[in-house]
């Protein structure tokens, strides 16, 4: 049965088709999700980057989602307010860190430009930035100095 | 036809050929992170003409779809500016060419921001956080080549004759600009100018580079006059379209 009150727990079970481990309701992505009526359901959510591709997938999987369960939804992309990687749950923050993500510090990028990145597997700080781009928008490369692992760290934004 | 529908014309097409020239370089890049680096801003910059066409579309209201805008118009309908459709060359022109446009953006966006126009100023302020992680990425590698070998420093010098003249046409107006600055709809094309110039300047005094003498500035951007490089780069945009019209991916 689906209702208001189990709407953001529904959405939960879709996971970011990129890093799987953490879900769109955890990443900040549904802002907004509302029973229209009894088999039609209205689903707001902010695209991450503009050009993130994982956007396209996350409205094919809401939509499918919800008609295996017989209910029509309606999903609306909404820029504004801008999505930010603040809006993302402690409890995704350390399922990121725990899958070898680094997550992303609080704020603007720019306000950590030379603060070393934690290694997600040792924790060690003695890290180095080996690209600022990595294989996603959202991500950075870089290497533990002392564990020599190699790692991705999630851009603030 | 109208003026806002010019302006966030303008904006696309900057960000769409910006996006497709600079993908070029995907599997070409210097180096594999660069490689990578380049095709993550490229993708950045058609990620935000995708917004951008989407809303030109909307004002136009002839129920074309932001695919159309893209790639089936005419070279002279472009209204991007020219810097946007050079060449490539090699690693350090490409970067400076970036840097200019990022230090545009950036300025641009930020005022963009303050518009009166919900949606304009929506797209701006998503993609000024992009755009301000590609203006650290650029002139981080700026200053290395200003003070790394001769080689660099000649490369760079070299790239900054070559793209000087080119400049100024980022800030040339669409018909209809400068009433909408007036209403506060888009920013004063002429403040963005010279806000520009003042950080460029301020910048490659920090980087120990000369900013060319001469004063003579390109003509042409966003009049739908293009440099002989641009129907090259436009038929391969718009090969697929042309050859499986209304295709899909």
């Amino acid at each position: 049965m689906v209702n208001q009150a189990n709407l953001l727990e529904i959405l939960s079970q879709i996971p970011d088709p990129e890093i799987p481990v953490i879900n769109i309701v955890e990443l900040g992505i549904v802002r907004e999700a509302k029973m229209v009526s009894d088999n039609e359901v209205e689903i707001v959510i902010t695209p991450t980057y503009s050009a993130c591709p994982a956007m396209f997938n996350i409205e094919e999987d809401i939509v499918k989602l919800f008609k295996e369960k017989g209910i029509q939804a309606k999903v609306t992309t909404k820029i504004s307010p801008i999505w930010t990687t603040d809006w993302i749950t402690d409890e995704a923050r350390e399922k990121l860190r725990v899958y070898g993500i680094t997550p992303p510090e609080k704020g603007n990028h720019e306000d950590h430009l030379n603060v070393p990145k934690k290694c997600p597997r040792c924790g060690s700080t003695n890290t180095k930035q080996i690209s600022r781009f990595g294989s996603t928008l959202c991500k950075a490369s870089y290497q533990c100095n002392d564990c020599l692992e190699p790692f991705d760290y999630f851009k603030c934004h | 036809m109208n003026p806002l529908f010019n302006y966030t014309l303008k904006l696309a097409d900057d960000t769409l050929i910006f996006g497709q020239r600079l993908g070029e370089l995907c599997g070409q890049g210097p180096y594999l992170e660069e490689d990578i680096a380049l095709t993550n801003i490229a993708l950045d910059y058609l990620g935000q003409s995708n917004n951008f066409y989407k809303y030109a579309a909307q004002i136009q209201d002839l129920g074309k779809s932001e695919d159309d805008l893209a790639f089936l118009r005419l070279e002279k309908e472009y209204l991007n500016c020219q810097l946007s459709e050079l060449p490539n060359g090699d690693y350090a022109n490409t970067l400076l060419k970036v840097y200019f446009f990022s230090v545009y953006q950036k300025i641009l966006y930020t005022e963009l921001m303050k518009s009166s126009d919900e949606q304009l100023s929506a797209i701006a302020e998503k993609s000024l956080k992009e755009v301000k992680y590609h203006y650290t990425h650029t002139s981080t590698w700026i200053k290395m080549f200003a003070g790394g070998t001769e080689e660099s420093k000649t490369r760079l010098k070299n790239a900054v004759e070559n793209l000087w003249e080119y400049t100024g046409g980022m800030f040339a107006e669409t018909p209809g600009e400068e009433d909408l600055a007036k209403l506060e709809i888009v920013p004063n094309g002429k403040q963005i100018e010279e806000l520009w110039k003042k950080t460029v300047a301020e910048d490659f005094q920090n980087f120990g580079i000369e900013i060319p003498e001469s004063k003579f500035m390109q003509k042409g951007s966003r009049t739908g006059y293009h440099t002989e490089y641009f129907g090259f780069i436009l038929c391969e945009l718009q090969y697929m379209q042309r050859t499986y019209p209304n295709c899909a991916w």
